[in-house]
């Protein structure tokens, strides 16, 4: 019963961690399927994850804070498309430069604004997404095995976990089901037929980046305003390039991506876990190798040595008309 | 076509004072424009900022000095970075690679100091340069044998490089005495790389050695680079790969070749800042130079001349920078981040914003008095 229990209990911090890299990993999935390379989630993320304290604790709503940093990613995708598609810039740089900008901009507005050395204020009661029960959570904790699971496993997250649930069949079907998903996923395949069709690639673009930064001013919230209870300057703490290696090791595919930042989360757990904890045979696993893992698994699997991971055929290339 | 898909440093047609000097100060007046922005909603005048600024670089030796020496960490990084570039590679990972080249030097400092100055010290340079060429050939090897893209595998291998010293420092070569913190003791006294000397005003500053050794690196890396048959031969890969397939240079090398020069250079931060300044090994002494160097070699159009003058930019940007934080009292020391990151935005990402219409203009020019002659 303890290992069962215990079990859950990882479970249950797995799915906290993996809240914002599935959300990223969504919204990374809609950039590189739309031909644009994006290692700005990480920026977009914490410049959410601002937006979204800053916001919620000036207005006293976690929803104001939520709109807030949505709003603030759409922004920063919106530069990340004006450079990269309007101006066809370098789609690496232009990242690089976004996250770079934002790990300044944070802590600069914060110091001026909140006094704090950069933090935002402590958010409390309404400030932020606070665990939901869910129906009959606590008449069926009683209940052996499939009561537990309910009551501590599904039940009493907020509510962002529960829509980056959704959000992996939603975003899914939308990708392949809808004409939408299917000329973005043939504006980054191949933009001259697309053109040819006599769609604009650069507003499909546009409209691909802007699926991205809706997806990830939820994730960067999600860490400032449910996950955490107020700003500190990087939080997101490398979880956006994380988001990355889970989309790559995906294979760029929702399904497969999403159980990719389960595992990554899974190991987070692990590690938590397992500090200094001799396990039989094995011994003391360093923590930093359980903390490198994800990131070695992804260069494996590009390396080809884990399965092949095929990124979308005009990724990185910005498509010029011809004339 | 083939213009707007012009590489990075690729020959343009309008006069070099143009390309290499009107476009770039461009870019970075729109990036201080912005910057005074900023400055403008924190609430603090950006004019006087500005004064700060220079003078906290400039205004006196001690200023020069550290001004000099972050130059120097910026001039290894920005060449890094410029010559991936130049063989059409983006190394992302010089932070990890500086971050493993500080492995290279202390252990070469650590384990080898019963050796005279003379042989220690050369020792430690090479070693760092080895070592952040090691971590850099992983990549370069995936990227050149097996089509793993490199700019995602050199950013795992900053993630990696980080547990790895992680790692090192705090279960192997943590020094007990260090309070819990994880670094290793210090090296012996005469592995100290000999700072800037007493008539300069500049001896109390972190100026070292390493700054002479960065300038000749520079020269090194022109001459490498235009004279010799295998600098041309990594920038006709960095040209057109499948030129240089018919002309019979091995693409595969010449990539492995230009990622293993970039890790090497840019493993020598850490000899600036191990052998020069700290002199033991400790966490995160990268300090974000690696990512910086990006941002130099595309404000320096990766030649050494142009990366001089951008390193000492982001050196005066960093110094300054420090000085804003202690003078002015709503500005924090992120500032010099944001100031960082706008002018690779402005140089990098959007350098196609103000350039074909600059071009135009001097090319319309020419044609005029091509006409008129």
């Amino acid at each position: 019963m303890e290992i069962f229990e215990l079990t859950i209990l990882m479970l249950d911090a797995t799915f906290r961690v993996a809240t914002p890299l599935i959300l990223a990993a969504l919204a990374g999935m809609y950039s590189e399927r739309a031909g644009i390379v994006d290692i700005g989630l990480e920026g977009k993320m914490l410049g959410a994850a601002f937006a979204a304290a800053a916001v919620a604790t000036v207005t006293g709503s976690a929803w104001l804070g939520l709109l807030a940093g949505i709003a603030a990613s759409l922004a920063l995708s919106s530069l990340h498309a004006y450079a990269c598609v309007t101006h066809k810039g370098n789609q690496v740089v232009s990242g690089m430069a976004i996250n770079i900008v934002v790990a300044g901009l944070t802590p600069t507005l914060g110091f001026a604004w909140f006094k704090l050395g950069g933090r935002t204020p402590a958010l409390t009661g309404d400030e932020r997404f606070s665990g939901i029960t869910l129906p009959f959570a606590d008449a069926l904790s009683n209940v052996p095995i499939f009561g537990y699971i309910y009551a501590e496993l599904i039940s009493g997250h907020n509510i962002i976990v529960y829509m980056a649930a959704a959000a992996v069949p939603i975003f899914a079907y939308i990708l392949y089901r809808t004409r939408f998903g299917l000329r973005v996923r043939a504006v980054g395949e191949n933009p001259h037929a697309v053109d040819t069709a006599g769609i604009s690639v650069e507003i499909m673009r546009y409209k691909a980046l802007a699926v991205t930064g809706f997806l990830c001013g939820i994730a960067g919230s999600y860490l400032s305003t449910a996950h955490g209870a107020g700003f500190i300057r990087d939080m997101t703490a490398g979880k956006g390039y994380l988001a990355l290696a889970a989309l790559i090791f995906g294979k760029w595919k929702p399904v497969p991506t999403m159980f990719a930042c389960l595992l990554f989360a899974f190991t987070d757990a692990v590690q938590v876990r397992l500090q200094g904890v001799d396990l039989p045979i094995i011994g003391v696993i360093p923590v930093q190798f359980i903390q490198a893992l994800p990131y070695i698994l992804t260069v494996l699997l590009l390396a080809g040595f884990v399965g092949k991971a095929n990124p979308p055929k005009a990724i990185g290339e910005p498509y010029i008309k011809e004339k | 076509m083939s213009e707007t898909k012009s590489k990075f440093g690729a020959p343009s047609k309008v006069p070099a004072w143009v390309n290499l000097g009107l476009i770039p100060l461009i870019n970075l007046l729109a990036a201080f424009l912005i910057s005074g922005i900023v400055i403008l909603i924190v609430g603090d005048n950006p004019l006087k900022a500005l004064e700060v600024l220079i003078y906290g670089a400039f205004g006196y030796p001690e200023a020069i000095g550290y001004t000099l020496y972050y130059t120097t960490n910026f001039i290894f990084t920005g060449l890094a970075v410029a010559i991936a570039f130049h063989c059409g590679l983006f190394n992302i990972g010089a932070e990890g690679q500086a971050f493993i080249g500080g492995l290279g030097v202390g252990i070469a400092a650590l384990y080898f100091d019963f050796l005279p100055m003379w042989a220690v010290i050369p020792l430690a340079v090479m070693s760092g340069a080895i070592f952040g060429a090691g971590w850099a050939y992983v990549p370069a090897y995936l990227q050149a044998k097996r089509g793993s893209h490199i700019v995602i595998t050199t950013i795992m291998f900053n993630f990696i490089a980080f547990s790895v010293m992680n790692y090192l420092l705090v279960e192997v070569m943590i020094n007990p005495d260090a309070g819990g913190s994880p670094e290793t003791r210090e090296f012996a006294e005469h592995i100290w790389l000999a700072h800037a000397p007493d008539f300069t005003g500049m001896a109390d500053s972190p100026l070292n050695f390493s700054f002479i050794f960065a300038l000749l690196l520079s020269g090194a890396f022109y001459y490498f680079l235009w004279h010799t048959r295998w600098g041309y031969e990594i920038r006709v890969v960095g040209q057109n790969e499948t030129a240089a397939k018919y002309a019979g240079i091995s693409p595969s090398k010449n990539i492995i070749l230009a990622m293993v020069i970039s890790g090497g250079l840019a493993g020598f931060v850490a000899v600036n800042e191990l052998l020069g300044v700290h002199h033991r090994v400790l966490m995160d002494f990268t300090g974000g130079y690696g990512f910086v160097g990006i941002a130099v070699a595309l404000m320096g159009r990766n030649h050494p001349v142009g990366i001089f003058m951008a390193a000492l930019l982001f050196g005066a940007i960093y110094q300054g920078g420090t000085e804003l934080s202690f003078e002015m009292t709503s500005i924090n020391k992120e500032m010099v981040i944001v100031i960082q990151g706008l002018i690779i935005l402005f140089s990098g990402a959007l350098e196609n914003m103000f350039r074909p219409k600059i071009e135009n203009l001097f090319k319309k020019r020419q044609s005029l008095s091509q006409t008129e002659a």
